[in-house]
Protein backbone atom coordinates (compact mmCIF):
# COMPACT_ATOMS: atom_id res chain seq x y z
CA UNK A 1 0.00 0.00 0.00
CA UNK A 2 1.54 3.16 -1.39
CA UNK A 3 1.32 6.29 1.35
CA UNK A 4 -1.54 7.98 0.28
CA UNK A 5 -0.74 11.18 1.17
CA UNK A 6 1.82 11.65 -1.51
CA UNK A 7 -0.52 12.60 -4.56
CA UNK A 8 0.12 10.66 -7.77
CA UNK A 9 2.93 11.83 -10.34
CA UNK A 10 1.82 15.02 -12.51
CA UNK A 11 -1.03 16.09 -10.06
CA UNK A 12 -1.99 19.38 -10.32
CA UNK A 13 -1.31 22.47 -7.72
CA UNK A 14 -4.96 21.64 -7.42
CA UNK A 15 -6.14 20.30 -3.66
CA UNK A 16 -9.60 19.85 -5.41
CA UNK A 17 -11.16 20.04 -8.49
CA UNK A 18 -14.68 19.62 -8.93
CA UNK A 19 -16.74 19.31 -12.34
CA UNK A 20 -20.62 19.41 -12.59
CA UNK A 21 -21.03 17.34 -8.73
CA UNK A 22 -24.70 16.89 -8.28
CA UNK A 23 -26.67 15.29 -5.92
CA UNK A 24 -30.61 14.36 -5.73
CA UNK A 25 -32.43 13.41 -3.02
CA UNK A 26 -35.18 12.39 -4.63
CA UNK A 27 -36.87 15.54 -5.95
CA UNK A 28 -34.90 17.64 -4.44
CA UNK A 29 -31.58 18.64 -6.05
CA UNK A 30 -29.52 18.90 -3.03
CA UNK A 31 -26.33 20.01 -5.15
CA UNK A 32 -27.32 20.75 -8.70
CA UNK A 33 -24.19 20.98 -10.71
CA UNK A 34 -21.20 22.78 -8.89
CA UNK A 35 -17.71 23.44 -9.91
CA UNK A 36 -14.59 24.05 -7.82
CA UNK A 37 -11.18 24.51 -7.64
CA UNK A 38 -8.90 24.95 -4.71
CA UNK A 39 -5.85 25.86 -4.58
CA UNK A 40 -3.10 23.82 -2.27
CA UNK A 41 -2.72 25.04 0.76
CA UNK A 42 -5.81 27.71 0.73
CA UNK A 43 -8.35 28.03 3.16
CA UNK A 44 -11.32 28.20 1.02
CA UNK A 45 -14.69 28.99 2.25
CA UNK A 46 -18.34 27.79 0.99
CA UNK A 47 -21.08 30.19 2.38
CA UNK A 48 -24.83 29.76 2.06
CA UNK A 49 -27.93 29.59 4.20
CA UNK A 50 -28.84 26.15 5.58
CA UNK A 51 -30.29 23.71 3.07
CA UNK A 52 -28.60 25.28 0.66
CA UNK A 53 -26.26 21.92 -0.06
CA UNK A 54 -23.13 23.01 1.47
CA UNK A 55 -23.15 19.55 3.72
CA UNK A 56 -23.87 17.18 1.09
CA UNK A 57 -21.04 19.14 -1.42
CA UNK A 58 -19.14 18.33 1.54
CA UNK A 59 -19.87 14.43 2.51
CA UNK A 60 -19.34 13.94 -1.62
CA UNK A 61 -16.01 15.18 -1.69
CA UNK A 62 -15.33 13.40 1.73
CA UNK A 63 -16.42 9.87 0.26
CA UNK A 64 -19.12 9.64 2.46
CA UNK A 65 -21.70 10.33 -0.41
CA UNK A 66 -21.39 8.83 -4.44
CA UNK A 67 -22.32 11.89 -6.66
CA UNK A 68 -25.42 11.18 -9.04
CA UNK A 69 -23.17 13.28 -11.72
CA UNK A 70 -20.22 15.07 -11.64
CA UNK A 71 -17.27 14.34 -10.75
CA UNK A 72 -14.16 15.52 -8.85
CA UNK A 73 -10.36 14.95 -7.84
CA UNK A 74 -8.84 15.48 -3.75
CA UNK A 75 -4.74 15.60 -4.13
CA UNK A 76 -5.31 13.81 -7.93
CA UNK A 77 -6.86 11.13 -6.67
CA UNK A 78 -10.89 10.42 -8.47
CA UNK A 79 -13.47 10.36 -5.69
CA UNK A 80 -15.23 7.09 -7.94
CA UNK A 81 -11.99 5.51 -9.10
CA UNK A 82 -9.81 5.63 -6.01
CA UNK A 83 -12.10 6.75 -2.89
CA UNK A 84 -9.71 4.40 -0.65
CA UNK A 85 -7.16 6.32 -1.51
CA UNK A 86 -8.87 9.88 -1.18
CA UNK A 87 -9.76 8.72 2.25
CA UNK A 88 -5.87 8.52 3.29
CA UNK A 89 -5.63 11.82 2.00
CA UNK A 90 -8.52 13.76 3.95
CA UNK A 91 -10.16 14.06 7.40
CA UNK A 92 -13.31 15.23 7.91
CA UNK A 93 -15.08 16.85 11.14
CA UNK A 94 -18.77 17.28 10.23
CA UNK A 95 -21.30 19.07 12.06
CA UNK A 96 -22.44 16.89 14.68
CA UNK A 97 -19.18 16.23 16.75
CA UNK A 98 -17.99 12.40 15.45
CA UNK A 99 -16.58 11.46 18.45
CA UNK A 100 -17.86 8.25 20.94
CA UNK A 101 -19.00 10.39 23.74
CA UNK A 102 -18.66 7.59 26.03
CA UNK A 103 -15.30 7.49 25.97
CA UNK A 104 -12.54 9.74 27.08
CA UNK A 105 -11.09 12.22 24.86
CA UNK A 106 -7.95 10.78 25.54
CA UNK A 107 -9.30 6.93 24.25
CA UNK A 108 -11.40 8.67 21.29
CA UNK A 109 -7.60 9.82 20.25
CA UNK A 110 -5.78 6.93 21.03
CA UNK A 111 -8.96 4.87 18.41
CA UNK A 112 -8.14 6.77 15.77
CA UNK A 113 -4.27 7.09 16.13
CA UNK A 114 -4.40 3.17 16.14
CA UNK A 115 -7.26 3.01 13.49
CA UNK A 116 -4.53 4.76 11.40
CA UNK A 117 -1.42 2.44 12.31
CA UNK A 118 -0.22 4.02 15.16
CA UNK A 119 0.98 1.06 17.66
CA UNK A 120 1.23 0.81 21.46
CA UNK A 121 2.84 3.69 23.19
CA UNK A 122 3.04 5.73 19.57
CA UNK A 123 -0.60 5.78 19.57
CA UNK A 124 -1.09 6.89 23.01
CA UNK A 125 2.25 9.69 22.33
CA UNK A 126 -0.16 11.24 19.60
CA UNK A 127 -2.98 11.15 21.33
CA UNK A 128 -1.32 12.93 24.17
CA UNK A 129 0.27 15.43 22.07
CA UNK A 130 -2.90 16.39 20.13
CA UNK A 131 -4.56 16.65 23.70
CA UNK A 132 -1.52 19.37 24.51
CA UNK A 133 -2.19 21.16 21.52
CA UNK A 134 -5.47 21.46 21.76
CA UNK A 135 -6.00 23.00 25.67
CA UNK A 136 -7.53 19.91 26.50
CA UNK A 137 -4.70 17.61 28.28
CA UNK A 138 -7.05 18.59 31.64
CA UNK A 139 -9.99 17.10 30.21
CA UNK A 140 -7.92 13.95 28.66
CA UNK A 141 -9.38 11.41 30.99
CA UNK A 142 -13.03 13.09 30.70
CA UNK A 143 -15.96 11.47 29.05
CA UNK A 144 -16.40 13.24 26.22
CA UNK A 145 -20.25 13.37 26.89
CA UNK A 146 -19.25 16.00 29.80
CA UNK A 147 -16.83 18.55 27.46
CA UNK A 148 -19.06 21.95 26.56
CA UNK A 149 -18.81 22.78 23.37
CA UNK A 150 -16.01 24.14 22.06
CA UNK A 151 -13.90 21.38 23.82
CA UNK A 152 -16.00 19.06 22.03
CA UNK A 153 -14.96 20.34 18.85
CA UNK A 154 -11.48 21.36 19.59
CA UNK A 155 -11.32 17.58 20.34
CA UNK A 156 -13.10 16.69 17.07
CA UNK A 157 -10.54 19.05 14.74
CA UNK A 158 -7.79 17.24 17.08
CA UNK A 159 -9.55 13.88 15.96
CA UNK A 160 -8.54 14.89 11.88
CA UNK A 161 -4.97 15.65 12.66
CA UNK A 162 -4.00 12.19 13.78
CA UNK A 163 -1.98 12.09 11.11
CA UNK A 164 -2.04 15.15 8.54
CA UNK A 165 -4.73 15.03 6.47
CA UNK A 166 -3.59 16.84 3.27
CA UNK A 167 -7.09 18.28 2.60
CA UNK A 168 -8.92 19.25 5.77
CA UNK A 169 -12.73 19.41 5.20
CA UNK A 170 -14.77 21.37 8.22
CA UNK A 171 -18.66 21.52 7.83
CA UNK A 172 -20.09 24.61 10.30
CA UNK A 173 -17.08 24.44 12.71
CA UNK A 174 -17.93 26.83 15.01
CA UNK A 175 -21.81 26.17 14.58
CA UNK A 176 -23.54 26.51 18.55
CA UNK A 177 -20.32 27.92 20.17
CA UNK A 178 -20.03 31.12 22.15
CA UNK A 179 -17.72 33.91 20.88
CA UNK A 180 -14.72 32.78 22.96
CA UNK A 181 -14.52 29.58 21.77
CA UNK A 182 -15.39 30.58 17.92
CA UNK A 183 -12.36 32.71 18.12
CA UNK A 184 -10.77 30.23 19.83
CA UNK A 185 -11.80 27.53 16.60
CA UNK A 186 -10.67 30.53 14.25
CA UNK A 187 -6.90 30.36 15.72
CA UNK A 188 -7.13 26.31 15.23
CA UNK A 189 -8.09 26.91 11.80
CA UNK A 190 -6.21 29.35 11.04
CA UNK A 191 -2.45 28.16 12.46
CA UNK A 192 -3.46 24.83 10.29
CA UNK A 193 -3.18 26.72 7.45
CA UNK A 194 0.06 27.98 7.82
CA UNK A 195 1.36 24.69 8.64
CA UNK A 196 0.28 24.00 5.27
CA UNK A 197 -2.95 21.96 5.51
CA UNK A 198 -5.83 22.66 2.79
CA UNK A 199 -8.62 23.81 4.42
CA UNK A 200 -12.55 23.61 3.11
CA UNK A 201 -14.66 24.85 4.73
CA UNK A 202 -18.51 25.72 5.28
CA UNK A 203 -20.21 28.25 7.17
CA UNK A 204 -23.53 30.09 7.06
CA UNK A 205 -21.76 33.07 9.16
CA UNK A 206 -20.55 35.36 6.62
CA UNK A 207 -18.80 36.83 9.09
CA UNK A 208 -16.30 33.94 9.20
CA UNK A 209 -16.11 33.15 5.45
CA UNK A 210 -14.72 37.21 5.49
CA UNK A 211 -12.33 36.44 8.51
CA UNK A 212 -10.92 33.33 7.55
CA UNK A 213 -11.31 32.01 3.86
CA UNK A 214 -8.81 33.22 1.02
CA UNK A 215 -11.73 32.30 -1.72
CA UNK A 216 -15.27 32.24 -0.92
CA UNK A 217 -17.86 29.88 -3.23
CA UNK A 218 -21.57 31.44 -2.09
CA UNK A 219 -24.21 28.41 -2.98
CA UNK A 220 -27.63 28.73 -2.76
CA UNK A 221 -29.97 25.81 -3.83
CA UNK A 222 -27.56 23.39 -4.46
CA UNK A 223 -25.92 26.03 -7.05
CA UNK A 224 -22.91 28.28 -6.90
CA UNK A 225 -24.17 31.73 -7.76
CA UNK A 226 -20.73 33.66 -6.97
CA UNK A 227 -17.44 32.81 -6.19
CA UNK A 228 -14.16 35.27 -4.94
CA UNK A 229 -12.24 36.88 -3.00
CA UNK A 230 -13.99 38.50 0.02
CA UNK A 231 -13.39 42.17 -1.75
CA UNK A 232 -13.85 40.91 -5.19
CA UNK A 233 -17.88 39.56 -3.70
CA UNK A 234 -17.87 43.06 -2.24
CA UNK A 235 -16.55 44.97 -5.03
CA UNK A 236 -19.26 42.89 -7.74
CA UNK A 237 -22.21 44.26 -5.31
CA UNK A 238 -21.47 48.06 -5.87
CA UNK A 239 -18.44 50.38 -4.48
CA UNK A 240 -20.15 51.31 -1.22
CA UNK A 241 -23.00 51.37 0.85
CA UNK A 242 -24.79 54.22 2.79
CA UNK A 243 -25.95 53.47 6.26
CA UNK A 244 -28.96 55.84 7.67
CA UNK A 245 -30.79 55.53 10.32
CA UNK A 246 -33.48 58.32 10.54
CA UNK A 247 -34.93 60.13 13.49
CA UNK A 248 -38.50 59.64 12.30
CA UNK A 249 -39.53 56.47 11.48
CA UNK A 250 -42.81 57.49 10.00
CA UNK A 251 -40.85 59.43 7.07
CA UNK A 252 -39.05 56.33 5.96
CA UNK A 253 -41.01 55.79 2.31
CA UNK A 254 -40.57 59.34 1.76
CA UNK A 255 -36.61 58.70 2.22
CA UNK A 256 -36.52 55.93 0.20
CA UNK A 257 -38.47 57.04 -3.22
CA UNK A 258 -36.11 60.62 -2.40
CA UNK A 259 -33.25 57.94 -2.17
CA UNK A 260 -34.30 55.85 -5.07
CA UNK A 261 -34.91 58.84 -7.67
CA UNK A 262 -31.57 60.36 -6.76
CA UNK A 263 -29.28 57.20 -6.98
CA UNK A 264 -31.07 54.76 -9.18
CA UNK A 265 -30.77 52.00 -6.64
CA UNK A 266 -33.44 50.84 -4.37
CA UNK A 267 -32.96 51.12 -0.69
CA UNK A 268 -32.84 48.12 1.93
CA UNK A 269 -34.85 49.06 4.69
CA UNK A 270 -34.23 46.97 8.04
CA UNK A 271 -36.28 44.73 9.65
CA UNK A 272 -36.69 47.99 12.43
CA UNK A 273 -37.94 49.72 10.38
CA UNK A 274 -36.31 53.17 10.44
CA UNK A 275 -32.71 52.18 9.36
CA UNK A 276 -31.80 52.32 5.55
CA UNK A 277 -28.83 51.24 3.86
CA UNK A 278 -28.51 52.02 -0.26
CA UNK A 279 -25.69 51.46 -2.32
CA UNK A 280 -24.30 53.79 -3.77
CA UNK A 281 -21.59 53.81 -6.87
CA UNK A 282 -19.81 57.08 -5.95
CA UNK A 283 -19.10 59.10 -2.97
CA UNK A 284 -20.44 62.15 -4.87
CA UNK A 285 -24.24 60.13 -4.71
CA UNK A 286 -23.83 59.56 -1.69
CA UNK A 287 -23.37 63.39 -0.81
CA UNK A 288 -26.08 64.11 -2.88
CA UNK A 289 -28.26 61.65 -1.66
CA UNK A 290 -27.86 63.10 2.50
CA UNK A 291 -28.31 66.82 1.24
CA UNK A 292 -31.68 65.88 -0.37
CA UNK A 293 -32.69 64.42 3.19
CA UNK A 294 -31.44 67.44 4.69
CA UNK A 295 -33.27 69.46 2.17
CA UNK A 296 -36.51 68.03 2.70
CA UNK A 297 -36.12 68.06 6.53
CA UNK A 298 -35.82 64.28 7.18
CA UNK A 299 -33.71 63.74 10.05
CA UNK A 300 -30.91 61.52 10.41
CA UNK A 301 -30.11 60.18 13.75
CA UNK A 302 -27.11 58.63 12.52
CA UNK A 303 -25.01 58.10 9.14
CA UNK A 304 -22.13 55.89 7.76
CA UNK A 305 -20.27 54.94 4.73
CA UNK A 306 -18.98 51.47 3.98
CA UNK A 307 -17.87 48.92 1.78
CA UNK A 308 -20.99 46.69 1.81
CA UNK A 309 -20.78 43.62 4.71
CA UNK A 310 -20.86 39.91 3.04
CA UNK A 311 -24.57 39.77 4.19
CA UNK A 312 -25.14 42.71 1.96
CA UNK A 313 -23.04 40.51 -1.10
CA UNK A 314 -25.66 37.76 0.21
CA UNK A 315 -28.40 38.98 0.13
CA UNK A 316 -27.82 41.06 -3.26
CA UNK A 317 -26.68 37.83 -4.83
CA UNK A 318 -29.17 35.52 -3.66
CA UNK A 319 -31.85 38.51 -4.97
CA UNK A 320 -30.93 37.88 -7.93
CA UNK A 321 -31.40 34.05 -8.25
CA UNK A 322 -34.80 33.91 -10.05
CA UNK A 323 -33.11 36.22 -13.08
CA UNK A 324 -31.33 32.88 -14.99
CA UNK A 325 -28.44 35.05 -16.14
CA UNK A 326 -26.89 36.06 -12.72
CA UNK A 327 -27.77 32.59 -11.77
CA UNK A 328 -24.56 30.87 -13.54
CA UNK A 329 -22.02 32.96 -13.63
CA UNK A 330 -19.06 33.93 -11.96
CA UNK A 331 -18.46 36.73 -10.19
CA UNK B 1 -3.58 25.37 20.39
CA UNK B 2 -2.54 29.07 20.24
CA UNK B 3 1.30 28.44 19.43
CA UNK B 4 1.65 28.02 16.30
CA UNK B 5 5.35 26.26 16.59
CA UNK B 6 3.23 23.32 18.38
CA UNK B 7 0.96 22.57 15.99
CA UNK B 8 3.95 22.84 13.05
CA UNK B 9 5.22 20.15 14.70
CA UNK B 10 2.10 18.20 15.17
CA UNK B 11 1.59 18.65 11.21
CA UNK B 12 4.82 17.57 10.01
CA UNK B 13 4.73 14.38 12.11
CA UNK B 14 5.19 11.28 9.88
CA UNK B 15 2.42 8.90 9.06
CA UNK B 16 2.83 4.80 10.28
CA UNK B 17 2.41 2.27 7.71
CA UNK B 18 -1.21 1.16 7.69
CA UNK B 19 -1.90 -1.32 9.44
CA UNK B 20 -4.00 -4.77 8.64
CA UNK B 21 -7.71 -5.30 8.46
CA UNK B 22 -7.57 -7.45 11.02
CA UNK B 23 -5.55 -5.15 13.34
CA UNK B 24 -8.39 -2.40 12.54
CA UNK B 25 -10.88 -5.00 13.71
CA UNK B 26 -9.09 -5.29 16.85
CA UNK B 27 -9.07 -1.75 17.60
CA UNK B 28 -12.88 -2.03 17.05
CA UNK B 29 -12.94 -5.24 19.49
CA UNK B 30 -10.95 -3.13 21.96
CA UNK B 31 -13.44 0.02 21.44
CA UNK B 32 -16.39 -2.50 22.46
CA UNK B 33 -14.45 -3.54 26.10
CA UNK B 34 -14.04 0.10 26.75
CA UNK B 35 -17.69 0.43 26.63
CA UNK B 36 -17.86 -1.98 29.24
CA UNK B 37 -15.86 -0.05 31.40
CA UNK B 38 -17.62 3.70 30.95
CA UNK B 39 -21.23 2.16 31.13
CA UNK B 40 -21.21 -0.20 33.48
CA UNK B 41 -25.20 0.25 33.67
CA UNK B 42 -25.82 -1.54 30.83
CA UNK B 43 -23.60 -4.54 32.05
CA UNK B 44 -25.88 -4.25 35.21
CA UNK B 45 -28.93 -4.30 32.74
CA UNK B 46 -27.78 -7.65 30.43
CA UNK B 47 -27.58 -9.17 33.90
CA UNK B 48 -30.35 -8.40 35.99
CA UNK B 49 -32.80 -8.99 34.17
CA UNK B 50 -32.09 -12.75 33.47
CA UNK B 51 -30.97 -13.56 37.08
CA UNK B 52 -34.60 -12.04 37.42
CA UNK B 53 -36.58 -14.66 35.42
CA UNK B 54 -34.36 -17.64 36.94
CA UNK B 55 -35.22 -16.36 40.37
CA UNK B 56 -38.65 -15.67 40.11
CA UNK B 57 -39.37 -18.62 37.59
CA UNK B 58 -37.94 -20.90 39.70
CA UNK B 59 -39.32 -20.13 43.28
CA UNK B 60 -42.56 -18.94 42.02
CA UNK B 61 -43.53 -20.90 39.57
CA UNK B 62 -40.94 -23.86 39.62
CA UNK B 63 -43.23 -25.72 42.53
CA UNK B 64 -46.42 -25.49 40.78
CA UNK B 65 -45.01 -26.34 37.30
CA UNK B 66 -43.09 -29.04 38.35
CA UNK B 67 -43.92 -30.67 41.49
CA UNK B 68 -40.21 -28.82 42.86
CA UNK B 69 -38.15 -26.05 42.25
CA UNK B 70 -35.12 -27.73 41.81
CA UNK B 71 -36.66 -30.15 38.59
CA UNK B 72 -38.37 -26.99 37.36
CA UNK B 73 -34.34 -25.31 37.74
CA UNK B 74 -33.12 -28.24 35.64
CA UNK B 75 -35.57 -27.90 32.86
CA UNK B 76 -35.81 -23.95 32.63
CA UNK B 77 -32.03 -23.01 32.94
CA UNK B 78 -30.89 -23.79 29.21
CA UNK B 79 -34.10 -22.23 28.31
CA UNK B 80 -33.34 -18.94 30.12
CA UNK B 81 -29.71 -18.72 28.37
CA UNK B 82 -31.17 -18.59 25.09
CA UNK B 83 -33.69 -16.04 26.12
CA UNK B 84 -31.12 -14.01 27.70
CA UNK B 85 -28.62 -14.46 24.28
CA UNK B 86 -31.88 -13.63 22.15
CA UNK B 87 -32.79 -10.29 24.23
CA UNK B 88 -29.44 -9.15 24.08
CA UNK B 89 -28.02 -9.84 21.03
CA UNK B 90 -30.37 -6.50 20.17
CA UNK B 91 -27.66 -4.27 22.11
CA UNK B 92 -25.65 -4.00 18.96
CA UNK B 93 -27.95 -3.14 17.05
CA UNK B 94 -29.08 -0.56 19.49
CA UNK B 95 -25.22 0.85 19.75
CA UNK B 96 -25.36 0.88 15.69
CA UNK B 97 -27.98 3.07 15.89
CA UNK B 98 -26.70 5.38 18.24
CA UNK B 99 -23.15 5.62 16.71
CA UNK B 100 -25.16 6.38 13.17
CA UNK B 101 -27.13 9.24 15.48
CA UNK B 102 -23.95 10.62 16.46
CA UNK B 103 -21.83 10.96 13.27
CA UNK B 104 -19.35 8.70 14.58
CA UNK B 105 -19.78 6.17 11.41
CA UNK B 106 -18.77 9.27 8.99
CA UNK B 107 -15.68 9.81 10.74
CA UNK B 108 -15.04 5.50 10.30
CA UNK B 109 -16.22 5.41 6.72
CA UNK B 110 -14.13 8.91 5.97
CA UNK B 111 -10.92 6.72 7.49
CA UNK B 112 -8.87 4.77 4.66
CA UNK B 113 -9.87 1.27 6.92
CA UNK B 114 -11.25 -1.83 6.36
CA UNK B 115 -14.89 -0.32 5.90
CA UNK B 116 -16.27 -3.77 7.83
CA UNK B 117 -14.15 -3.40 10.71
CA UNK B 118 -16.56 -1.48 12.81
CA UNK B 119 -19.08 -4.08 12.61
CA UNK B 120 -15.98 -6.72 13.65
CA UNK B 121 -15.87 -4.51 17.19
CA UNK B 122 -19.72 -4.78 17.71
CA UNK B 123 -19.44 -8.50 17.09
CA UNK B 124 -16.67 -8.57 19.69
CA UNK B 125 -18.87 -6.48 22.06
CA UNK B 126 -21.79 -9.15 21.75
CA UNK B 127 -19.57 -12.11 21.90
CA UNK B 128 -18.31 -10.70 25.64
CA UNK B 129 -21.84 -9.55 26.67
CA UNK B 130 -22.77 -13.26 25.68
CA UNK B 131 -20.31 -14.55 27.95
CA UNK B 132 -20.99 -12.53 30.41
CA UNK B 133 -24.66 -13.02 30.83
CA UNK B 134 -24.75 -16.72 30.24
CA UNK B 135 -21.53 -17.53 32.93
CA UNK B 136 -23.29 -15.23 35.43
CA UNK B 137 -26.46 -17.14 35.13
CA UNK B 138 -24.80 -20.80 34.77
CA UNK B 139 -22.94 -19.72 37.99
CA UNK B 140 -26.34 -18.51 39.89
CA UNK B 141 -27.56 -21.91 38.77
CA UNK B 142 -25.15 -24.08 39.36
CA UNK B 143 -25.42 -22.34 43.32
CA UNK B 144 -29.15 -23.35 43.12
CA UNK B 145 -28.71 -26.69 42.33
CA UNK B 146 -28.46 -27.08 38.54
CA UNK B 147 -26.63 -29.62 37.44
CA UNK B 148 -25.39 -30.14 34.05
CA UNK B 149 -25.31 -33.57 33.02
CA UNK B 150 -22.47 -33.37 30.51
CA UNK B 151 -20.15 -31.23 32.95
CA UNK B 152 -17.65 -28.76 31.58
CA UNK B 153 -17.91 -29.97 27.92
CA UNK B 154 -21.42 -29.24 27.91
CA UNK B 155 -21.49 -26.02 29.50
CA UNK B 156 -17.98 -24.96 27.14
CA UNK B 157 -20.16 -26.94 23.87
CA UNK B 158 -23.73 -24.99 25.39
CA UNK B 159 -21.33 -21.14 25.65
CA UNK B 160 -20.23 -22.11 22.06
CA UNK B 161 -23.99 -22.77 20.77
CA UNK B 162 -25.33 -19.34 22.46
CA UNK B 163 -22.56 -17.28 20.63
CA UNK B 164 -23.44 -18.68 17.18
CA UNK B 165 -27.43 -17.67 18.42
CA UNK B 166 -26.21 -14.42 19.66
CA UNK B 167 -24.35 -13.85 16.26
CA UNK B 168 -27.13 -15.30 13.94
CA UNK B 169 -29.81 -13.13 15.93
CA UNK B 170 -27.92 -10.25 16.29
CA UNK B 171 -27.97 -9.56 12.17
CA UNK B 172 -31.82 -8.65 12.92
CA UNK B 173 -30.92 -5.79 15.23
CA UNK B 174 -28.10 -4.64 13.02
CA UNK B 175 -30.36 -4.08 10.31
CA UNK B 176 -33.03 -2.61 12.35
CA UNK B 177 -29.66 0.05 13.73
CA UNK B 178 -29.46 0.90 10.37
CA UNK B 179 -32.56 1.39 9.19
CA UNK B 180 -34.43 2.88 12.50
CA UNK B 181 -33.93 6.71 13.25
CA UNK B 182 -33.44 6.34 17.07
CA UNK B 183 -32.07 3.83 19.27
CA UNK B 184 -34.98 3.25 21.42
CA UNK B 185 -37.50 2.64 17.85
CA UNK B 186 -34.62 0.04 17.68
CA UNK B 187 -35.27 -1.32 21.47
CA UNK B 188 -39.37 -1.31 21.07
CA UNK B 189 -39.22 -2.91 17.39
CA UNK B 190 -36.87 -5.87 19.12
CA UNK B 191 -39.52 -6.28 22.32
CA UNK B 192 -42.33 -6.49 20.11
CA UNK B 193 -40.71 -9.12 17.83
CA UNK B 194 -38.64 -10.98 20.63
CA UNK B 195 -41.70 -11.44 23.54
CA UNK B 196 -43.84 -14.02 21.62
CA UNK B 197 -41.11 -15.81 20.09
CA UNK B 198 -39.62 -16.25 23.63
CA UNK B 199 -43.25 -16.59 25.76
CA UNK B 200 -44.51 -18.92 22.91
CA UNK B 201 -41.71 -21.61 23.21
CA UNK B 202 -40.73 -24.48 25.56
CA UNK B 203 -38.43 -21.91 27.40
CA UNK B 204 -40.66 -21.67 30.07
CA UNK B 205 -43.48 -24.36 30.30
CA UNK B 206 -43.64 -28.04 28.45
CA UNK B 207 -46.29 -27.62 25.43
CA UNK B 208 -47.56 -30.63 25.95
CA UNK B 209 -50.81 -28.71 27.99
CA UNK B 210 -50.92 -26.09 25.23
CA UNK B 211 -53.78 -25.90 22.63
CA UNK B 212 -52.90 -27.56 19.19
CA UNK B 213 -53.00 -24.54 17.36
CA UNK B 214 -50.51 -22.84 19.84
CA UNK B 215 -48.33 -26.04 20.11
CA UNK B 216 -48.12 -26.21 16.05
CA UNK B 217 -46.65 -22.62 16.55
CA UNK B 218 -44.14 -23.54 19.71
CA UNK B 219 -43.14 -26.58 17.94
CA UNK B 220 -41.41 -24.72 14.66
CA UNK B 221 -40.72 -22.05 16.68
CA UNK B 222 -36.88 -21.44 16.15
CA UNK B 223 -36.43 -20.21 19.75
CA UNK B 224 -38.09 -23.70 20.99
CA UNK B 225 -35.66 -25.61 18.51
CA UNK B 226 -32.87 -24.09 19.88
CA UNK B 227 -33.85 -24.24 24.13
CA UNK B 228 -34.35 -28.51 22.69
CA UNK B 229 -30.51 -28.29 21.51
CA UNK B 230 -29.11 -26.23 24.04
CA UNK B 231 -31.06 -29.00 27.07
CA UNK B 232 -29.61 -31.59 25.06
CA UNK B 233 -26.10 -30.06 24.80
CA UNK B 234 -26.41 -29.43 28.53
CA UNK B 235 -27.79 -33.54 28.96
CA UNK B 236 -25.42 -34.67 26.67
CA UNK B 237 -28.19 -36.62 24.70
CA UNK B 238 -28.36 -34.03 22.18
CA UNK B 239 -29.10 -35.85 18.52
CA UNK B 240 -27.79 -33.99 14.98
CA UNK B 241 -31.63 -33.70 13.95
CA UNK B 242 -31.79 -31.55 17.62
CA UNK B 243 -28.60 -30.26 16.31
CA UNK B 244 -29.24 -29.37 13.28
CA UNK B 245 -33.01 -27.67 13.51
CA UNK B 246 -31.16 -25.06 16.41
CA UNK B 247 -28.78 -24.20 13.78
CA UNK B 248 -31.23 -23.50 10.49
CA UNK B 249 -32.32 -19.45 12.17
CA UNK B 250 -28.95 -18.31 13.16
CA UNK B 251 -27.42 -19.25 9.53
CA UNK B 252 -30.34 -18.09 7.87
CA UNK B 253 -30.08 -15.24 9.12
CA UNK B 254 -26.69 -14.69 8.78
CA UNK B 255 -27.03 -15.72 5.04
CA UNK B 256 -29.77 -13.12 4.21
CA UNK B 257 -29.01 -10.54 6.75
CA UNK B 258 -25.41 -10.11 6.60
CA UNK B 259 -25.62 -9.51 3.01
CA UNK B 260 -28.37 -6.96 3.51
CA UNK B 261 -26.46 -5.09 6.59
CA UNK B 262 -23.65 -4.33 4.29
CA UNK B 263 -25.28 -3.09 1.36
CA UNK B 264 -27.65 -0.83 3.78
CA UNK B 265 -24.31 0.22 5.39
CA UNK B 266 -22.50 1.02 1.65
CA UNK B 267 -25.58 3.39 0.41
CA UNK B 268 -26.03 5.13 3.21
CA UNK B 269 -27.10 8.56 3.21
Amino acid sequence: MPDTAVPPAGASILAIEARGLAKHFGDVRAVDGIDLDVPRGMIFGILGPNGAGKTTLLRMLATLLPPDAGSAKVLGFDLKESPHEVRGSIAMTGQFASLDEDLTGRENLILLARLWGFRGQNAKKRADDLLTAFDLADAASKQVKDYSGGMRRRLDIAASLVVTPGVLFLDEPTTGLDPMARKSVWRMIRSLSEAGVTILLTTQYLEEADQLAARIAVIDHGRKIAEGTSRELKAATGSGFLHLTLVDAARVEDAELMLEEITGNKPQRSSEGAALSLMVDTPQNANRALAALIAANIELADFSMGAPSLDEVFFALTGQITEPKNAEGDV
Amino acid sequence: MDDTNSTISLIHAARPPQPSALSNALVFGWRAVLKFKHIPEQLFDLVMTPIMFTLLFTFVFGGALSGSTGAYLQYFLPGILVQTVVFNSMYSGMGLSTDLGKGLFDRFRSLPIWSLSPFAGLMVGDILRHLIASLLILIIGIILGYRPEAGLIGILEALLLLIVIGFGFGWIFLVLGLVMSTPSTVMTMAFTGIMPLVFASNIMVDPATMPSLLRAFVEVNPVSLMTTAMRGVMAGNITAVQLGAALIAPILLTLILAPLTLWLYRRRK
